[in-house]
């Protein structure tokens, strides 16, 4: 048999069409078919679930201040779940957005996985891989050169809180080395501080017992946006009795006002003045609380001082402030605001908190004031349903600090940010004011080393380019952030913290409860990379600095010194993970207060004496805004929201998914406007626009919205980042690029609630 | 009798174009008998396509599709279970949430293997290169299904009573570990398929039972006269 090229063609046919008749009989094609489709099922980059034994642990969430409890959610000891702790007494099982979406802190590519140190340019990205030996050589050698040199007051501390032991063993270390420049980043929370410690002559943290209040008057305060502790507010949303009223007074229609009993729209920045004329009508038709005010309160009435100067009383002073005039500055009608002060001061338990929406940016005090007033007129300080203040914990105790010479000389040089000077001698820490004061300063910059933890000056602080400026003008930046953000992108070295699951650390509750608690944050898993907990390195660069520097840390890590300074405490909270110390409030017939009249101080005589030229009294002022009002014709103020995290702590991608289409589509931020704006500027729904402001500018998408009020724009915190990952950067715009800060003239904390803007279509 | 006689009748090409071919002198020149494809050469070649795809349909393709893998240990079932007191459940127990803790870890283990207790050399490597470093013993699992199958031992076990052997065979007197037979296309077990590559048949009694999606509906048919509804399992 002879074969051609046709017949073998032929035959291979044959063959071809036998083979796969043939193959149709045997159970290969069905079994392949079958198991292919079990092969793409394994695909490596499929994600699966760990499977296995689940175990709960209990921990704190320290991603904001409020001190949630969590339950963690373990399979094989892997993390899986984050879920409130339905026993811990601030939270009761709620939480936030941000807490439940907290593992991708934990597993997000935004880690920094080992020390690093800078390559290249600053903000490159460039960055070298060092051991921890290394990098903790260089920093420790970096400190100790400045100390030699006799300048130990050039190295800068910024942090996130000033509570509990981490924040404390910070501190220590800075005054053993000799540097008075602990900064913490100021939020709301200091204004309202400062305004207590002026009326009340109390330091402490402030509470507010809104779970036993009935009548809620919030100036702004985003309760359901993230205000306090959000596991907790979300509880008092919740659990509202009929009977309880919520009054949101802020001039956009947040997700708090939509929820709110009553919303008033109010013009942005005059809320002192609405709580005045407030005050104003509850004098006038004799609505106060004659009691507390007539036995327990000073300055209400006119008075003398002790050279015969006669003064303005509170309520004197608020006769300027009627309800016409009122309502021409606010915005809101005379009868609200008449009928609005009525139902506050008969209502058997009002509260009237302040510090708006997430409560980041402190406010003027005159505000903090003014709103403590309205309180004190209704009596309803240091009472169930009231406000108080909790003293500042102080239930860690270590050995005193001894001090060398050269400590000493830096600890009395005066404080580079101005807190605690005689121009603010009430405030004690301004971040607010560093770059202003880097980028003024003459000749060397006054901080030559900076040290970063828990904080990201670079993107929460307003103003951003002026902030890159003064950061450019430090010689060393040392960043001890877990997550690559903007703060450590732009280090010089990176010694990365535990992340918040990965680190134990006490963490006082420092978000208005009526209760002292102390919760402690356990590793719920190890440490998933090469990171050093921050105290750790702290005790370390201690010991490598020698001498009193070192002999200020006897304690080998954190958790001996934990231990150590808890004494007794440390079983009860190692066991329970939760200390409670009850906030006895004072006998209601005993009001003392630690002022100068030993009363509740209407005239501050605090402030006085910070060398005020006018009136002590809370006023009311405009707040300066930027901007030539002829060339910006409206006013941009930022907003906040549950879904975003504008501290800080990035928001977990998870987040960002649950932000409407309104707030950021595509990479696109959206600026809220009202119709009525909008059609007289020609824009129209998603119409691309530049938003110009005296600070910088940005190319937004216009989101048309009944809730803001005409003139009014509005953008959200937490949105524009440039660093962490790729699913965080690139969307939308940081708006403390286009806003500067305003300086509060008592406190010097910044008072900023917008800027003038423009909006072009393009 | 000529080839090309064959071919003229048989040849499927050949006959429609037959007679005008052979009008024309000039193809006759490719009639050759060689040129002609032969119609039992065709039948031929098919033939041995099929008998070729079935031979290696039924016997290769098995042998092809699945590796040969031994334990990493050769575990005796038998001797451990002649010396708990609870059975099977003793080292695969349910934990006190209801799972079922599947294969033990090295923590259940420990407990009595800190130390070789035999001089067993499958003891002693077991002790030496698992238990003394705190390695796991990456056991190949037989019975593993893909992560989209749920499937709750509490609800058959605990729930319906069954007993291991009614799914897994009779393991538990087993002396040695069986070569478990991975599907290189899946990663999963033969067993999971059936060891008839057909499907055909019913298993012997002691042998563990083939676990496919239809073999459960086809027990639950059985057992509970529905199938049951794809959100029991697929979750």
């Amino acid at each position: 048999m002879k074969i051609d090229r046709r017949s073998f063609l032929t035959y291979t046919t044959a063959a071809v069409l036998g083979g796969a008749a043939g193959s149709m009989l045997t159970p290969a094609p069905w079994k392949l078919m079958d198991d292919a489709a079990i092969w793409t099922q394994n695909w490596p980059w499929t994600p699966v679930p760990e499977d296995g034994e689940v175990t709960y642990k209990q921990s704190v969430c320290t991603l904001c201040p409020g001190g949630c409890g969590i339950n963690v959610r373990l399979i094989n000891g892997r993390p899986v779940k984050i879920e409130g702790l339905k026993d811990h007494p601030v939270n009761k099982g709620s939480l936030c957005p941000m807490g439940i979406s907290g593992l991708q802190y934990l597993y997000g590519p935004s880690r920094v996985t080992s020390p690093l140190k800078r390559e290249g340019k600053r903000g490159d990205g460039k960055w070298k891989k060092v051991s921890w030996d290394e990098a903790l050589a260089a920093v420790s050698g970096k400190l100790a050169e400045l100390r030699a040199n006799g300048r130990p007051q050039s190295v800068a501390c910024i942090t996130g809180s000033d509570q509990g032991t981490i924040p404390n063993l910070i501190g220590r270390f800075l005054t053993a080395y000799g540097s008075p420049n602990y900064i913490r980043s100021a939020t709301a929370q200091d204004a309202i501080e400062q305004a207590i410690y002026l009326t009340q002559g109390k330091q402490g943290t402030p509470v507010f017992d809104i779970e036993n209040a009935d009548f809620i008057l919030s100036f702004g305060s985003g309760i359901l946006d993230g205000w306090g502790s959000p596991g907790r507010m979300f509880n008092l949303y919740g659990s509202q009795k009929p009977a309880k009223k919520i009054i949101q007074i802020e001039p956009r229609l947040s997700d708090t006002a939509a929820k709110a009993s009553q919303w008033m729209g109010i013009n942005p920045g005059t809320e002192a003045a609405l709580a005045l004329g407030l005050a104003h009508v509850i004098i006038k038709e004799s609505l106060y609380n004659k009691d507390f005010v007539e036995n327990f309160a000073f300055g209400f009435d006119d008075w003398t001082d002790e050279n015969g100067k006669s003064h303005n009383g509170f309520a004197t002073m608020v006769k300027k402030f009627a309800p016409e005039k009122v309502s021409r500055i606010t915005g809101i009608n005379k009868a609200e605001i008449v009928s609005l002060a009525r139902a506050f001061a008969r209502a058997s338990k009002p509260i009237a908190i302040n510090g708006r929406g997430h409560g980041a940016v402190a406010g003027s005090i005159d505000e903090s004031l003014a709103v403590q007033s309205l309180n004190a007129l209704v009596g309803n300080i240091n009472k169930s349903g009231g406000i108080s203040a909790i003293p500042d914990s102080n239930y860690a105790k270590w050995p005193e600090v001894n001090i060398d010479e050269i400590a000493s000389k830096g600890m009395q040089q005066p404080r580079i940010d101005g807190a605690g000077s005689e121009q603010f001698p009430n405030t004690r820490y301004l971040l607010n004011r560093l770059p202003v004061i880097l980028n003024a300063a003459k000749g060397d910059s006054p901080v030559q080393a900076l040290l970063v933890t828990d904080a990201n000056p670079m993107y929460t602080l307003p103003d951003t380019v002026a902030t890159k400026k003064a950061f450019d003008r430090i010689p060393f930046i040392v960043s001890f952030s877990p997550y690559m953000d903007e703060t450590a992108s732009y280090a010089d070295y990176i010694l990365p913290n535990h992340s918040f699951l990965e680190r134990l650390q006490d963490v006082p509750s420092h978000a208005g409860i009526s209760r002292q608690v102390i919760s402690l944050a356990k590793p719920v898993i190890q440490p998933t990379y090469d990171t050093k907990h921050v105290g750790d390195s702290f005790i370390h660069m201690a010991k490598s600095l020698g001498g009193f520097v070192s002999n200020a840390f006897p304690w080998d890590n954190y958790e001996a010194f934990l231990k150590e300074t808890l004494k007794n405490q440390w079983r009860k909270l190692n066991r329970k993970g939760i200390i409670e110390i009850e906030h006895n409030l004072p006998e209601p017939l005993a009001y003392t207060f630690n002022t100068v009249s030993t009363k509740f101080e209407f005239y501050p005589t605090a402030r006085d004496s910070a060398k005020q030229k006018k009136s002590a009294l809370p006023s009311y002022t405009p707040v300066p805004i930027e901007g030539d009002i002829q060339r910006f014709k409206l006013v941009l103020t930022p907003y906040d929201s549950i879904r975003l995290a504008g501290g800080y702590m990035a928001n977990a991608p998870f987040m960002t998914k649950t932000v409407d289409d309104e707030v950021l589509k595509n990479q696109f931020g959206l600026v809220e406007i009202n119709p009525a704006t909008a059609k007289d500027l020609g824009l129209k729904e998603g119409a691309t626009a530049l938003l110009t402001t005296p600070k910088g500018e940005t190319t937004v998408q216009v989101h048309l919205y009944e809730g803001i009020k005409p003139g009014i724009i509005a953008m959200p915190r937490g949105l524009g980042h440039t660093a962490y990952s790729e699913y965080l950067a690139g969307k939308g715009t940081n708006i403390n690029t286009l806003i500067g800060p305003i300086e509060d003239p008592t406190s010097g904390l910044d008072m900023a609630w917008g800027i003038r803007a423009k909006l072009i279509r393009i | 009798m000529s080839s090309t006689d064959q071919n003229q009748t048989v040849s499927p090409e050949a006959t429609p174009k037959a007679a005008p071919d052979s009008v024309n002198p000039e193809p006759k020149v490719h009639e050759s008998p060689a040129s002609k494809s032969s119609g039992w050469a065709v039948f031929m070649f098919f033939m041995i396509g099929l008998v070729g795809s079935l031979l290696s349909g039924w016997i290769l393709f098995p042998e092809i599709l699945y590796s040969k893998k031994n334990q990493p240990i050769d575990f005796n079932h038998a001797v451990h279970l002649d010396m708990v007191s609870d059975g099977c459940e003793s080292c695969h127990y349910f934990r006190d949430d209801g799972s079922f803790a599947g294969m033990p870890n090295m923590g259940d283990c420990i407990d009595c293997h800190e130390e070789a207790q035999t001089d067993d050399p499958e003891e002693i490597k077991f002790v030496d290169e698992y238990v003394t470093p705190g390695i796991e013993v990456p056991w190949l699992n037989h019975s593993k299904q893909p992560d989209c199958v749920f499937f709750s031992h509490s609800a058959h076990v605990i729930g319906a009573d069954m007993s291991c052997k009614s799914c897994h065979g009779d393991i538990g007197t087993s002396e040695h570990t069986r070569v478990y037979e991975e599907n290189r296309l899946t990663g999963y077990s033969r067993d999971i398929w059936g060891h008839s590559i057909s499907r055909l048949g019913k298993s012997r009694h002691e042998d563990p039972k083939p676990m496919k999606m239809n073999d459960c509906a086809k027990c639950h048919k059985e057992e509970t006269g529905h199938k049951g509804a794809c959100f029991q399992c697929h979750k």
